[in-house]
C-alpha cells in the first residue's frame, strides 16, 4: 500500500454552508504531508471525515486501506489524532488522560511517554482543569506520539505552544517519522512549520485543494529573490520575461524571477560580471499569498 | 473604577442570554398558584365543602408531603397545596440562574474575556444577583396579582407572592456563596441543590414531629408566613436576614480567591492512570461517581425520613373517606398508610428519574464540550462510548431506588416491628418505579441520537410528569393526557396488586427509544455542538 490517505471529490455541507466543495487529498505512506489553509478553509472538516466522525455528503475517502466511516474503530487502532482545540476531563490529571487515551489505542510505550513528558516539560500530576491551552495540547501530543501507530493526524498542533515547544514538536515529528516510517498528516496555517517538516503539501481554500505537490514542485511554480552586485549595468533587465519588482541602486540589483526563467536571467547577469550574488528560495508564504489574495489572506499570513 | 463597575452591562447580557429560559420560569411559577386556586373554587364551591376536608388535611402524611394546613379557606388550601412545590421550584430557578452567570461563566473561561474589560471585581456576582432578584420580584408580583384575580383576599395573595419571591432570594444567596467554593459549576449547583433538598426533608420531619426543625427550613418559612391564615409578616424579615447573610458570605468569599479558582486549591492528581483506567466504562465511572454518590445519600435519607413519617399515619384513628380520596388523587390507593407510601414512592421515582436524566445527558455534555472527539478517534465506537455512561443511568437508578426502598423499609419496619416484611414491601414499591425512569433515559438517548441540540427537553418531560402528578387530578385533566407520563402506569405499591404488564410495556418503550437513539447516534455527525 502506498497511499495512506486518499480523498476524492469530498463534499460536506452544514446547513447552507458548504464546508468542503470537491476536495481531493492524497497522502503517501511514510511521508509528512502538510495540509495548509486559513481558518475555515475546511481542514478540520476533512480530518473529521477521515476519522469517521463526520459523514461526507459526496465523494469517497480511504484511510489506511479502509473506509473511514464503516471501519472507524478498526482503523483507529492504527492511528493517533490530536484535535486542534484539545479539551480534557477537568477532574483527571494529565498523566491519567495520557494513559487512558494510550490504552484505548492499544497500549503505549512507557519509556517514550516519560521521555516526551520530559522534553515537553509537562507536569502530569496537574488536574486537566488547571492546564493552559498549550499544556492541554501537550497532553494530547504526548498521548499520540507515545502510541505505536502507523498514522499520526495533527490538526494545528502547535497553535498553543511557545516557540521552544514548537521546536521540540518539530524534532519529535522528525524522529517519529524516522523511527517507524510513519505517515503524518499535519494541518496548519503556519507556513514555516509546514516548510520545515513536510515532504509534500496540499493547499486548500474554501473547501477545495488548490495546489498539491512536493515542496520542490511548489517552488518551481514560484519565484526566487535575487540580489546581485554587478560590475557593469545590465540594460533591459526589467523587460526580460519572468523578472518582477526590479530595483536598481548603484550597481546593485534586486528582483524576483520566475523559476522557469531563472537560467536565462542568470546568464544575462553573468555576462555583465557578477561581484556577489545572494538568492533566496521562494517561501510558501509567497505561494500562500498568491492563492489567498485579498484582506483575509493578508491577516492570515500575518500570524 | 469601583468594584461594581460594569454590573449593569453584565446584567443586560445575562438577561439577553436567559430571555427565553427566565420568561418560561417566571410565567410558569406565576400561573401555577393561580390555576390551583381557580380549580379549588370549582371543587369546593361552599364553605361547607371546605369544612368537610378540614380534619383530613391535618393528617401527618399529607403534612409531611405538603406542609401543615393553616386556614380552611380556598386561599389556605391553595397555599397548602401548591406552596411547597412552588417554593422548591423558585429556589431551583434562583440557584441555577446565579450559578449559570457566575461559576459557569468562570469555568468556561468566558468570564476571563469579560474581566479584562472595564468590569469591577464584584460586577459578575452582582449582575447575577440583580437578574435573579428581578426574576423573583416579577414572580412575586405576578403570583400575587394572579391569586387576587381569582378572587382571593389581597393580604393572603400578597403574602404568598412575597413568600415565593423571598424563598427565591434566599436561594440566590445560598448559590452566591456556593459558587465561590468550588471550581466546577456542577459542584456549585450540587451544593446549593443539596441545601434545597435538605430543607425539604427537614421541613417534612419538622412538620410532623419536632416543630423546631421546620424553622431550620426556608421552604417551611414560606408556609410559616401563613398566607390566608392571619399572615405573620415578621417571617419575611427572617428571609431577608438570611438572604443577606448568605449573599454577604458570597461576596466575602469571592474576595479570598482568584478568578477561576475555588476556595479549596486543587490537589495534584496521579502522574499515571491507574491500571483500571483503560475503557470507556472506567472513564464514565470517574466522571459519574460523584453524582451517583451524592444521589445515593439524598435518596437514602429521603427514604428513611418518609418511612418515619409513614408510621404517624398508622396511629391515626378511623381515617375518613375524604383522606383516602385525597391520597388516591395523589397516586396512592388501598389502606391509608399504604396509600401514603405509594404516593411517596411515586415521588421518589421521579426524584430518581432526575438522576437518570442527569447521568444520561452527561453524554451530551461530553459531546458539546468537544471531549468526545479525542475519545472517538481511538478504537472506541460510539455505542460503546454511550454504553459506558448509560450503565450508570440505568443501573445507578436501580441502586438509588433500592436504597430508598431499603432505608424506608428499615425505618418504617423498625417502628412497626416488622423489619423484614416492610423492607421487602417497600423495596418492591421503589423498584417498580425503575422502568418509568428508564423511559426517560430512553427519551434522552433518542433525542441525543436524533436531535442532539434538543436533548435538554428530556428535563421538560420530567417536569411535565411532576406537574401532572401534583395537579393533574385536581385540574380534572383527561386520563389520556395523564397516561402520557410513564409514572402514571407504575403499579401503586404497596397496596395495589402487582401487575407485570405495565412494567413490561414501560421497559419495552424504554428499549425502543434507546435503540432508536443509538441507531441515530451511529449515523449522525459527531460532534454536533
Amino acid at each position: 500500500m502506498t497511499e495512506a490517505i486518499r480523498a476524492d471529490a469530498l463534499v460536506k455541507t452544514f446547513g447552507r454552508a458548504r464546508a468542503l466543495d470537491g476536495l481531493d487529498l492524497t497522502v503517501q505512506a511514510g511521508e509528512v504531508h502538510g495540509f495548509l489553509g486559513p481558518n475555515g478553509a475546511g481542514k478540520s472538516t476533512t480530518i473529521r471525515i477521515l476519522l469517521g466522525l463526520l459523514r461526507a455528503d459526496a465523494g469517497t475517502a480511504r484511510l489506511l486501506g479502509g473506509d473511514p466511516w464503516r471501519d472507524a474503530t478498526d482503523l483507529h487502532r492504527r492511528l493517533a489524532y490530536v484535535p486542534g482545540d484539545v479539551t480534557l476531563w477537568p477532574n483527571l490529571s494529565g498523566g491519567e488522560v495520557i494513559d487512558l487515551l494510550g490504552r484505548l489505542r492499544g497500549g503505549l510505550d512507557a519509556k517514550r511517554r516519560a521521555e516526551l513528558l520530559e522534553r515537553f516539560d509537562l507536569d502530569p500530576t496537574k488536574k486537566a482543569r488547571t492546564y493552559s491551552k498549550g499544556n492541554r495540547q501537550k497532553v494530547a501530543l504526548v498521548a499520540a506520539m507515545a502510541s505505536d501507530v502507523e498514522l499520526l493526524i495533527f490538526d494545528e498542533p502547535t497553535s498553543g505552544l511557545d516557540p521552544l515547544m514548537e521546536e521540540v514538536f518539530r524534532q519529535v515529528v522528525r524522529e517519529e517519522q524516522r523511527r517507524g516510517n510513519r505517515t503524518v498528516l499535519l494541518s496548519s496555517h503556519i507556513l514555516s512549520e509546514v516548510e520545515v517538516l513536510c515532504d509534500r503539501v496540499t493547499i486548500i481554500r474554501a473547501g477545495r485543494a488548490v495546489e498539491t505537490g512536493t515542496l520542490a514542485e511548489m517552488r518551481h511554480l514560484t519565484r526566487t529573490s535575487i540580489q546581485a552586485d554587478l560590475a557593469t549595468p545590465v540594460d533591459g533587465l526589467g523587460s526580460l520575461t519572468g523578472v518582477h519588482d526590479l530595483h536598481t541602486d548603484n550597481g546593485t540589483v534586486r528582483f524576483d524571477v520566475d523559476n522557469a526563467e531563472l537560467d536565462a536571467v542568470l546568464r544575462r547577469l553573468a555576462a555583465a560580471g557578477v561581484r556577489s550574488l545572494t538568492s533566496q528560495p521562494p517561501t510558501l508564504e509567497e505561494l500562500f499569498l498568491r492563492h489567498y489574495d485579498g484582506h483575509a489572506a493578508a491577516t492570515e499570513v500575518a500570524k | 473604577m469601583s468594584t461594581f463597575t460594569g454590573t449593569r452591562a453584565l446584567a443586560r447580557l445575562a438577561l439577553r442570554l436567559d430571555r427565553v429560559r427566565l420568561t418560561v420560569w417566571v410565567l410558569g411559577l406565576s400561573v401555577m398558584p393561580m390555576g390551583t386556586a381557580a380549580n379549588y373554587f370549582k371543587l369546593y364551591p361552599t364553605q361547607a365543602d371546605l369544612e368537610a376536608v378540614r380534619g383530613v388535611l391535618s393528617n401527618p402524611s399529607l403534612v409531611a408531603m405538603e406542609g401543615p394546613l393553616y386556614g380552611v379557606s380556598i386561599g389556605g388550601l391553595t397555599a397548602w397545596k401548591i406552596g411547597v412545590t412552588e417554593f422548591i421550584l423558585v429556589g431551583l430557578m434562583s440557584l441555577l440562574t446565579v450559578v449559570r452567570h457566575t461559576r459557569t461563566e468562570e469555568e468556561t473561561g468566558r468570564l476571563e474575556l469579560l474581566r479584562a474589560t472595564v468590569i469591577g471585581r464584584y460586577a459578575p456576582l452582582s449582575a447575577a444577583l440583580l437578574v435573579t432578584t428581578l426574576a423573583n420580584v416579577l414572580i412575586a408580583l405576578l403570583t400575587a396579582l394572579g391569586l387576587m384575580a381569582t378572587g382571593l383576599p389581597v393580604a393572603g395573595s400578597v403574602a404568598f407572592g412575597l413568600a415565593t419571591g423571598l424563598v427565591g432570594l434566599l436561594f440566590a444567596g445560598v448559590a452566591a456563596a456556593a459558587a465561590q467554593l468550588t471550581e466546577s459549576a456542577r459542584a456549585a449547583s450540587g451544593i446549593a441543590g443539596a441545601v434545597l433538598g435538605g430543607t425539604y426533608l427537614l421541613r417534612a420531619v419538622g412538620d410532623t414531629g419536632p416543630t423546631w426543625l421546620s424553622w431550620l427550613a426556608p421552604t417551611g418559612w414560606g408556609l410559616a408566613l401563613r398566607p390566608y391564615a392571619h399572615e405573620r409578616w415578621w417571617v419575611a424579615a427572617l428571609f431577608l436576614v438570611f438572604a443577606a447573610l448568605f449573599t454577604a458570605a458570597g461576596y466575602a468569599l469571592s474576595d479570598r480567591r482568584d478568578v477561576g479558582a475555588g476556595l479549596v486549591p486543587p490537589r495534584p492528581g496521579p502522574a499515571a492512570g491507574s491500571p483500571a483506567l483503560r475503557s470507556p466504562l472506567a472513564l464514565a465511572w470517574r466522571l459519574q461517581r460523584g453524582l451517583l454518590l451524592a444521589w445515593c445519600v439524598a435518596l437514602a435519607l429521603t427514604g428513611a425520613v418518609m418511612g418515619g413519617a409513614a408510621h404517624g399515619i398508622a396511629g391515626l384513628e378511623s381515617p375518613s373517606q375524604q383522606l383516602t380520596d385525597v391520597l388516591e388523587r395523589m397516586g396512592g390507593s388501598g389502606a391509608l398508610t399504604d396509600a401514603f407510601l405509594a404516593a411517596i414512592y411515586g415521588i421518589i421515582g421521579m426524584l430518581a428519574a432526575a438522576y437518570t436524566i442527569q447521568a444520561t445527558l452527561r453524554l451530551r455534555q461530553e459531546e458539546a464540550s468537544g471531549r468526545v472527539e479525542a475519545l472517538l478517534s481511538t478504537p472506541v465506537g460510539r455505542v460503546r462510548w454511550a454504553a459506558g455512561h448509560l450503565v450508570f443511568a440505568l443501573l445507578g437508578t436501580a441502586l438509588l431506588l433500592a436504597l430508598a426502598g431499603v432505608t424506608g423499609g428499615l425505618v418504617y419496619g423498625a417502628q412497626s416491628h416488622d423489619v423484614g416484611g416492610q423492607v421487602a414491601r417497600l423495596l418492591g414499591a421503589a423498584m417498580v418505579q425503575l422502568p418509568a425512569a428508564w423511559v426517560l433515559a430512553g427519551l434522552g438517548v433518542a433525542l441525543l441520537g436524533l436531535a442532539p441540540r434538543l436533548s435538554t427537553l428530556t428535563w421538560a418531560a420530567l417536569i411535565v410528569s411532576v406537574l401532572l402528578f401534583e395537579l393533574g387530578a385536581l385540574f380534572g385533566l383527561n386520563q389520556y393526557l395523564l397516561d402520557l407520563t410513564p409514572f402514571a402506569h407504575v403499579p401503586k405499591l404497596p397496596g395495589e396488586a402487582f401487575t407485570i404488564v405495565p412494567i413490561l410495556w414501560l421497559t419495552l418503550v424504554a428499549v425502543l427509544l434507546g435503540a432508536a437513539g443509538l441507531a441515530g447516534l451511529r449515523r449522525r455527525d459527531m460532534p454536533v455542538t
